[in-house]
């Protein structure tokens, strides 16, 4: 661990250091915190800023705190999940139409030409129109839609590597698939797949948003920075400081994470 | 040239298939009773009673089986009859033909916007390159980048049109009204390729032809133009196809917040309320723009670079 933060630039280290804190405040909230994010408390509507409660309160009294907790954990762990489902499938796809080529290959290339003949977004949303509010469908869509990264990235790689003499001097030599894939393919594919990582995990932190920002995501009483933004939106000019918060975590996040992911922008 | 648009021709017929077929299956699988949805659409959710919900069930055949309504779909589409609207009545092609003008409208008016910004100031920072004004551009770039595109939309209906009140919020009566959706699209879409007019710039300037061009005497202004421009373009325009996907993504978004009446919108509302045709038509028409979007950005290429002329 200590090797790789080293490799990274001053940059990268920003991003690591904003998305360690934004990480460190979902999980601190949720181990330490006691208030139900959708406990209402409309005695305390708007609350500003205080010791019992740090990030003040929304319309309804519920505490800003849990809410932003919560609404973290949300954005985080659905990344989190998105970016590995759609690495591992895609790079997965990407490594076998890379070196079997033929009919494989055009099979797969053949579903990335559907998925891609539609913008993302739009796909997104046919998906998640499937079962409006479910988290699941949500997942999915996304996790769709970001494996073609990978897959397009890996494909090119990995055919350059099974091409190149050094592969080729190995496979002469008798040694197995699993030898050449570690040895040839893998050190190559690494560094791009965890840089589109990064811009996926921004991707699906963005289209979470946006689903919930159009009202076609999950459903209101979920805490979920896009939809928060549409409910605090009304009440701007009262309470400034409420609205600020899930567009500073959206913010935060993507910025974070671009950092991370380098200057292939 | 034939060649590039047949090609563009058959990914379009194909988005069509795909599309009506991918749509249609999942609104097919789609829980809960559409009947009802489909009253509360239409009649307001406080007339929705079982009588109405039966009159929409009769009405529009719900209760056949499934294959039977996708063949109907497909043999309509053939004809290029789309269907009428299950919320508004209305034909399906109609509704489209109405909000596209909107989206081509606001598009455009985006696109060339983002042109206007992102091409002096990606030159101005390429040639003062690491310069002061470079970096500004790229921290601007970097912090506009980080936003999803309805914040920036946010941020600039506060200002101009909540605060100040010079410009209106929504909705779409005149071209003021076009100013701040066109406005934030084009902002996010500047903050990336104005990064891109930046690094392809820099190269042109760098190259041994252009600093030729200086050295036989010619001023910046007319090595610019004559040497400088279409080189520096070509990265430029075929990046602006990979970008538009996001354009289209943007649209979307850009219309729900500013009630643009155009298709993105539609297609929001459409899934909102179980509309199948709407959801079909307005899918379709987004990715047929796409495909159409993308075909002008390979005559364009086709146009600016003659080695690719010279390979067919």
């Amino acid at each position: 661990m200590p090797r790789l933060f080293a490799s990274l630039s001053t940059s990268q280290r920003v991003g690591a250091g904003l998305l360690a804190l934004l990480v460190l405040f979902a999980v601190l909230e949720g181990l330490l915190g006691r208030t139900d994010p959708a406990l209402q408390n409309l005695a305390q509507r708007f609350a500003t800023p205080s010791l019992a409660e740090p990030l003040g309160t929304d319309p309804f009294g519920r505490s800003m705190l849990a809410r932003m907790g919560a609404a973290l954990r949300l954005s985080l762990s659905l990344s989190l999940v998105c970016v590995l489902t759609s690495a591992l499938i895609g790079v997965a796809l990407g490594i076998a139409a890379g070196w079997r080529q033929g009919w494989v290959d055009r099979a797969l290339s053949f579903v990335l030409n559907v998925v891609l003949a539609l913008p993302g977004l739009v796909l997104i949303l046919l998906v998640a129109g499937l079962a409006p509010g479910s988290l699941l469908a949500l997942y999915v869509a996304i996790s769709l839609v970001l494996w073609v990264e990978y897959f397009r990235v890996v494909r090119a790689i990995t055919r350059q590597a099974v091409a190149s003499q050094p592969m080729q001097a190995s496979r002469m030599l008798g040694f197995g698939w699993r030898y050449c894939l570690r040895r040839h393919v893998w050190p190559a594919l690494v560094g791009p797949v965890a840089t589109l990582a990064a811009f996926g995990a921004a991707g699906s932190i963005m289209a979470l948003a946006a689903l919930g920002f159009v009202a076609v995501g999950l459903r209101p009483p979920t805490a979920e920075l896009g939809l928060m933004m549409v409910e605090l939106f009304p009440y701007y000019s009262d309470a400034p400081w409420v609205l600020a918060q899930p567009v500073l975590a959206v913010f935060l996040l993507v910025l974070g994470l671009n950092l991370l992911a380098g200057k292939r922008a | 040239m034939l060649q590039l648009i047949l090609r563009r021709l058959l990914q379009a017929a194909f988005v069509t298939w795909s599309v009506g077929t991918l749509s249609f299956v999942l609104m097919r699988l789609l829980p809960g009773d559409m009947e009802f949805r489909i009253a509360a659409g239409r009649y307001g959710y406080d007339h929705v009673d079982l009588a109405a919900a039966e009159a929409v069930r009769a009405e529009l055949g719900l209760d056949r089986p499934g294959w039977q309504i996708y063949l109907q779909w497909l043999g309509d589409l053939l004809r290029f009859n789309l269907g009428d609207s299950l919320v508004s009545g209305l034909p399906v092609s109609h509704e489209i033909a109405h909000l596209l003008g909107h989206t081509l409208l606001l598009a455009g008016a985006a696109m060339l916007i983002a042109l206007l910004i992102a091409a002096p100031v990606g030159v101005w920072a390429a040639l003062r390159a690491g310069g002061w004004f470079d970096r500004l551009s790229l921290l601007v770039s970097a912090l506009l980048r980080a936003q999803p595109v309805f914040v920036i939309g946010l941020g600039l209906l506060l200002v101009f049109a909540l605060e100040w009140r010079m410009l209106p919020v929504a909705g779409f009566d005149g071209p003021r009204y076009l100013i701040l959706p066109a406005l934030t699209l084009a902002l996010a879409m500047a903050a990336v390729s104005s990064r891109v007019v930046r690094h392809s710039a820099a190269e042109v300037l760098r190259s041994a032809y252009f600093n030729f061009a200086r050295v036989k005497g010619l001023s910046l202004r007319q090595a610019l133009q004559r040497h400088g421009a279409r080189n520096a373009a070509l990265p430029v325009v075929v990046f602006l196809g990979i970008q538009l996907a996001s354009v289209i993504e943007g649209v979307v978004m850009i219309e729900s917040l500013f009630s643009w009446p155009g298709v993105g919108h539609g297609l929001a509302h459409a899934v909102f309320n179980r509309d199948v045709p709407m959801i079909q038509g307005a899918a379709m028409a987004l990715g047929l723009l796409f495909v159409a979007l993308n075909l002008l950005v390979d005559l364009a290429c086709h146009l600016i670079d003659p080695r690719q002329r010279s390979a067919h």
